[in-house]
């Protein structure tokens, strides 16, 4: 036991013993060329912005964002080829997994705050959403208070647990909160009566339930745990010479129109596996963002006057 | 009772659960065990071994690892190995580790605290007049260790070391928490994208079980014959 | 590279209200010692009725109690979460699977019994190796006094292999403690997810993992020493227990 200080130390002195000017240099972009592969952590589960099709290959808005990243990544190396590796993460393996190395860019559904500002970067927002909650219609729950008591169920490492929790003990409402793997698995608890109701982003609730089996039994509350928040691609901290390529090519995709287009593709049209249309157009917040692409955690600078 | 099921879910997703997820599953479980086994050896060894130092750090290794659950061992490893490896190669950022890479090194590191003691039982087993012999004979530590002690503790401990591997086999459904697609996790994707928990999940115990009678219905057999030898 | 060290994290505020990110681990600590023993309870119990029934004279007691073994070792603990906690409940009626699922705490019960099922099965692994290794007299001279089967098992086999089995019983308790851990898939926040809950809104890892790895050897030194005790306290004299 009394050796735990020691090896912790040890361990400290060897992760910070590295030496620092390598890090000025280029990076992740250093990495990437001395590799030749490059890695992108996909959800099993964020529809439509990183999911499983049916032939369990990643899919989706921010897949496809993030290939575009990729291809502008090797035309600034000047590579003939460039490997593209796959790493599936969780909400709560992702910043970790980025901190230490496995993935260079993290393509799904993560909400971009100051918080995790300190620990990640990210490039220009690709959605905003807000924080709500979905239940069974029969179980007759639409307002925050109306969770007291219940057993309600949120996705490990995100931002809405975090928000549930601080909303339960300020609130003082009791609620029982179960932790789940991944989103699927946390509707799932709700599907099966296991919680009586589901914790995340609106957009990512709409998917799940335009998806389900009985679309029409599930309701999405109209309060909000949050104000609408920007969801970015994450990229390592402090990694300036990269995030200036994932910035460029982000802002390009977005301004050209081309970033209108894909996200027609993905929120206005049939996506894979089931042929589902989420039929969700572009709100102006986005649209003016699209125009003006910003890397902003504060929700309020995504207002439009 | 089964009306509401659709178990044909399994059928379209074999290819998946087995050419993809069970590969997983088996290739982490082989590699696991002869990684572990070896690496086991060597902590044994230096257990047995006279230098106190050696054999001080090598015990505080074994109780460490044998007082953790796997589960948080996985969370350590999967975060961890990119800066041992950046450590031990002396690179200037953390290693490039792959979902597999990480696991199979987190099995490795773990197994091996358990093999370790069951070969340290393997080598105390063996009688000491064998080692003095094969001093006598002019053969030196290693080789006598090598030709003469490890393949009979080896042999002896093999139902034991089988057995611990069918442990093994098993254990690696805890990946699970990480979202790698083994077994369990192909059957579990597969789960939550149709809704069909109960199909895929009776099957994925099915398959487990039958699995792991099979090994071990195999390592009884083989103790009866060694039992018999003896 | 860029981690962050901070040690002091223990002891700021965590965001569910109820006081340090200490307090955190350590609420995760009594819920992994509450779900072990309850789980453990339960293993001794159903262990115990499994491993006599496999040393009884009559063939379908003992493979009756062959069959559970084999059922409960030869799948992996989490799938047997899985099954007692997505399976069971659509599988009853439905008023009952509802029920069933809407009891508060449904992980903690589902924990417990899941892996006390689990564990139970090495213990009556145990309790048979234990039995087997008592002389052959002990059981001859009790049916001599005229005890019954009953009796025998009562006053004579079963007091003796249980000192006997003391050593292993221990590890198989320290087995159940981890294994707890399992049971984070089905939610329940024991330590090692209230670890993982502290490294998710602190972002401070290691220092996460270290705590909960601290604390899970403070339980297994302490179930080590009060088991020492608790061998010599029930030592027989004159018989050789333990090793």
């Amino acid at each position: 036991m009394k050796h735990l200080p020691i090896i912790g130390l040890a361990l400290a002195a060897a992760l910070s013993g590295s030496p620092a000017n390598a890090e000025e240099l280029t990076g992740t972009l250093k990495n990437i060329r001395e590799t030749g592969a490059i890695t992108l952590g996909f959800r099993d589960s964020s529809i439509p912005f990183s999911y499983l099709d049916d032939n369990q290959k990643p899919v989706g808005f921010a897949m496809d964002i993030c290939y575009r990243i990729v291809d502008a990544v090797k035309k600034e190396l000047k590579l003939d080829k460039l490997e593209v590796k796959l790493n599936p993460v969780t909400s709560a393996t992702r910043i970790p997994l980025m901190a230490n190395g496995t993935i260079d860019l993290e393509c799904g559904s993560t909400t971009n705050n100051a918080e995790r500002q300190k620990q990640v970067w990210f490039t220009n927002t690709h959605f905003l959403t807000a924080s709500r909650f979905v239940s069974k219609k029969s179980s007759k729950l639409d307002k925050i208070d109306d969770l007291k008591g219940r057993s309600v169920v949120s996705t490990s490492g995100t931002t809405n647990i975090k928000q549930l929790t601080e909303a339960n003990a300020a609130r003082n409402l009791g609620i029982n909160i179960i932790p789940a793997k991944d989103h699927a698995e946390a509707f799932l608890m709700v599907e099966t009566d296991r919680a009586v109701a589901f914790v995340m982003d609106d957009i990512l609730l709409a998917s799940l339930v335009a998806g389900s089996k009985e679309p029409a039994a599930f309701a999405i509350s109209s309060d909000a745990f949050s104000k609408a928040e920007p969801y970015g691609i994450m990229l390592r901290k402090d990694d300036v010479a990269f995030k200036k390529v994932v910035d460029a090519a982000t802002a390009a995709l977005y301004t050209s129109g081309e970033g209108s287009k894909l996200y027609e593709k993905w929120f206005m049209q049939k996506i894979p596996p089931k042929g589902l249309n989420l039929n969700t157009p572009i709100g102006p917040e986005l649209k003016h963002e699209f125009a003006n692409p910003s890397d902003s955690p504060d929700p309020d600078s995504y207002k439009t006057m | 009772m089964f009306a509401n099921f659709d178990f044909d879910v399994i059928r379209r997703s074999l290819g998946y659960l087995f050419f993809d997820g069970m590969t997983f599953t088996l290739t982490l479980t082989g590699l696991g065990a002869l990684g572990g086994l070896i690496f086991g050896t060597l902590i044994a060894l230096m257990r047995l071994s006279g230098f106190r130092l050696l054999g001080r750090v090598a015990g505080l290794y074994v109780d460490l690892m044998r007082s953790l659950p796997l589960v948080l061992v996985i969370f350590w490893f999967y975060f961890l190995v990119p800066f041992i490896g950046q450590w031990l190669t002396g690179s200037s950022r953390p290693m490039h580790v792959g979902a597999f890479t990480s696991s199979l090194v987190t099995f490795i590191m773990f197994e091996a605290a358990y093999f370790s003691e069951i070969m340290r039982a393997g080598i105390q087993s063996i009688s000491k007049g064998q080692p003095a012999a094969a001093q006598a004979l002019g053969l030196s530590y290693s080789q006598t260790m090598r030709y003469v002690v490890l393949p009979q503790a080896f042999r002896n401990m093999l139902p034991v070391l089988l057995t611990q591997t069918i442990v093994l086999f098993q254990d690696t459904s805890l990946v699970y928490v990480l979202s790698i697609p083994d077994f369990l996790g192909a059957a579990s994707k597969v789960a939550q994208r149709d809704g069909r928990l109960v199909e895929m999940y009776l099957f994925a115990a099915l398959v487990y079980f039958v699995i792991s009678c099979a090994a071990s219905f195999g390592v009884r057999r083989l103790q009866a014959r060694i039992a018999f030898v003896h | 590279m860029n981690y962050h060290w901070n040690w002091r994290i223990f002891w700021e505020p965590a965001p569910n209200g109820t006081g340090t990110y200490l307090d955190m681990l350590l609420s995760g600590l009594l819920l992994t010692v509450e779900t072990a023993i309850c789980a453990w309870i339960l293993a001794l119990v159903v262990g115990s009725i499994v491993g006599v029934l496999r040393t009884l004279p009559s063939k379908t007691a003992s493979w009756a109690g062959f069959a559970y073994v084999e059922f409960f070792r030869n799948m992996p603990l989490l799938v047997q979460l899985f099954i007692w906690f997505f399976v069971l409940p659509e599988l009853l009626p439905q008023a009952w699977g509802l029920w069933l699922k809407q009891i508060p705490n449904a992980p903690f019960y589902t924990a417990a019994i899941g892996i006390g099922l689990f564990m139970s099965a090495r213990v009556a692994e145990q309790l048979r190796a234990g039995i087997g290794s008592l002389p052959r007299g002990q059981k001859l001279a009790a049916t001599a006094l005229g005890l019954t089967t009953a009796q025998t098992y009562a006053y004579v086999l079963l007091p003796m292999a249980f000192r006997i089995i003391m050593p292993p019983l221990t590890s198989e308790f320290l087995n159940t403690i981890k294994n707890t851990s399992v049971a984070i898939t089905i939610g329940l926040i024991e330590l090692t997810g209230e670890a993982r809950a502290m490294q998710e809104f602190s972002f401070q890892v290691f220092e996460a993992f270290t705590g909960a790895t601290a604390l899970y050897l403070l339980i297994n030194i302490v179930v080590v020493i009060a088991m020492r005790f608790l061998e010599r306290a029930l030592a027989v004299p004159g018989y050789i227990t333990g090793k």
